[in-house]
């Protein structure tokens, strides 16, 4: 019998030839993030536990993200724990304010990801390094402890689920429309517990950061990890990134692996997408609820804040003006720069968008563009949850960075293909 | 006896359980103050030490915080039974050592307000106020395992 990719990688990283789906698996993690929210947390318990040592110092990547830099006292002090520890351990890969990015927009953009390794992080995002043909997904504080000290966790092998990808993308549809429908069709636990295996045509059309947005994305159908394989698009992102640690090794999933279900998408047929509160499986077509008032936009999250994020917003953005508060949030500092040199800033600013520091900010409704009662905001971000950009009662409707921009210019929903 | 708090919903999120506005700290009783504020503002007020959640399907889902358990412990529930759980909450709650029962039928068999008492080795509910026994499947050995020392970081350093 076949194996998955996602198998393949879970039976290397347990020392196994084979694994099969349900197997429990104690595997090697070759590579940890952590942030500002969960790792704190982390730390606190190793010392309370007594527990003073860290596998790998150079397999541990720290950034604080999600209220960077520090919005009050209190996240200061998670920083403060952050920092202290990260400089007493040695910590190699530790990013300070300055330097520090949106975690899951960092760590591939700084060449910490590689395929066929087993990657983890104190947050449920993780599973975007799965674009990169390698195993990664989120965890809590006491298995980030667990990993910082020994180097290893426990797994269930997951069932493998394949989303096909047919077609190619229309003008002004993005892996975010894609994404949105796949999570539409299967629902916010369509692929509890299991590998998300995207494949397909489609995925010739998408760059390394338009596939990171669907990995990204795959927590919200409920997956253990989303992964798409190697092919020529991730080889040369890894040749621009990729730095101390160059090789690594491909995995394909077998002719004869086993999916448990398969999933078929002709996106030659998607129409911009809007995921309307309060479940990411809301999505609807952009024509369905086009000309509904919105009263802030907000562009950026390790969804899409990247450099083709930017650059999508801003063709959009040029020339034009926005009617209703737009907040800019480029990803990483690396992003930031090249947005500036690129011109987009200025593009930004003479439409009369704020341009924010990279941080996590709003899209959990930490700071930085959080909504009052009522309010509603169309986002690139991945979770329009009650609450979750500011009051219980305001509402996020999710969509590309495209369809966002545009919305911006009306102050409504807006199918961005009229600005194309 | 515990008394049984049913939410009938499904995908009763990490967003609701606690909003990630209080996510500025770690403190386990400044989490507990706000447990599922976002989904029953009241919930706080209402639940005695060792009473239960019950809810539908998907139980934590969203955010990998684990902010989430603390915050239900700090509250001093004594387990969640749900249709389901999402992933990461359901490893979490078992990592810090706190009962997470998956009960299919759990919102025919439970009303709000019900006593409800837990044999966790026997896999049995019994239902006070309905008088009936409902069976559950036990979590696997290593995991009970893992509740029984205290949770994972106990459990490893016991190893």
């Amino acid at each position: 019998m076949g194996m998955t990719i996602t198998e393949k990688i879970l039976a290397r990283a347990a020392g196994k030839d084979a694994v099969r789906p349900g197997e429990l698996v104690n595997a090697a993690i070759d590579v940890v993030m952590c942030h500002d929210v969960t790792a704190p947390a982390a730390i606190s318990m190793l010392k309370e536990h007594g527990i003073d040592n860290v596998f790998d110092t150079e397999k541990i990547v720290v950034t604080p993200d999600h209220y960077q830099p520090a919005k009050d006292i209190k996240s200061a002090e998670l920083h403060k724990r952050l920092d202290d520890w990260a400089k007493e351990k040695g910590i190699k890969h530790y990013y300070p304010v300055g330097k520090a990015g949106v975690c899951h927009a960092l760590l591939p953009e700084q060449g910490h990801i590689r395929p066929g390794e087993v990657i983890v992080g104190g947050d449920s995002h993780t599973c975007t390094y799965g674009a990169f043909a390698a195993f990664s997904t989120g965890i809590g504080s006491t298995d980030s402890a667990a990993v910082i000290a020994t180097g290893r966790l426990w797994f269930k092998v997951p069932v493998s689920m394949k989303i096909v990808l047919n077609g190619s993308l229309p003008t002004g549809v993005y892996s975010k429309d894609v994404i949105l429908e796949v999570i539409r069709l299967i629902g916010v636990d369509g692929a509890r517990y299991k590998a998300m295996e995207f494949v397909g045509p489609a995925l010739g059309d998408m760059s390394m950061e338009a596939r990171m947005t669907m990995t990204n994305m795959a927590i919200e159908a409920g997956g253990k990890n989303g992964i798409i394989a190697f092919d020529e698009t991730t080889k040369r992102y890894l040749d621009e990134h990729l730095k101390d640690k160059a090789d690594y090794t491909v995995y394909e999933s077998d002719t004869d692996a086993e999916y448990d279900s398969v999933v078929q998408v002709n996106c030659s047929h998607l129409e911009p997408m809007v995921a309307a509160p309060y479940l990411p499986s809301n999505g609807r077509p952009i024509s369905e609820c086009a000309g509904l008032k919105m009263d802030q936009t907000y562009i950026g999250s390790c969804t899409n804040g990247r450099i083709e994020d930017m650059r999508i917003a801003a063709q959009i953005l040029k020339g034009g003006k926005v009617a209703i508060r737009t907040i800019v949030v480029p990803a990483t500092p690396v992003v930031w720069r090249q947005a500036m040199d690129e011109g987009l800033f200025e593009i930004f600013y003479d439409a009369g968008c704020v341009i924010s520091a990279p941080t996590c900010g709003a899209c959990l409704g930490g700071f930085m563009g959080v909504l009052a009662e009522g309010e509603k905001c169309v986002s690139t971000t991945n979770r329009n949850f009650v609450g979750r950009m500011g009051h219980p009662k305001s509402e996020v409707y999710l969509a590309s960075p495209a369809t966002a921009a545009a919305s911006a210019v009306e102050g409504k929903l807006t199918d961005p293909r009229t600005y194309m | 006896m515990a008394k049984a708090h049913v939410y009938d919903r499904d995908h009763i999120n990490t967003d609701e359980i606690i909003p990630a506005r209080y996510l500025n700290t770690d403190d386990v009783g400044e989490l507990a103050k706000h447990c599922m504020e976002g989904l029953d503002a009241d919930f706080v007020k209402k639940c005695s030490p060792g009473d239960i959640i019950v809810a539908g399907h998907d139980f934590g889902c969203g955010s990998s915080r684990e902010h989430a358990v603390w915050a239900i412990q700090g509250a001093k529930v004594g387990a969640v039974i749900a249709q389901s759980f999402a992933r990461i909450f359901y490893r979490n709650a078992i990592n810090c050592g706190f009962y997470v029962i998956e009960l299919p039928d759990a919102l025919e068999k439970i009303n709000d307000g019900d006593g409800i008492e837990i044999d966790y080795k026997a896999g049995l509910i019994k239902n006070e106020t309905t008088g009936k026994d409902i069976q559950f499947k036990a979590l696997p050995d290593f995991a009970l395992e893992i509740i029984r020392d205290g949770g994972l970081l106990e459990h490893i350093k016991k190893k």
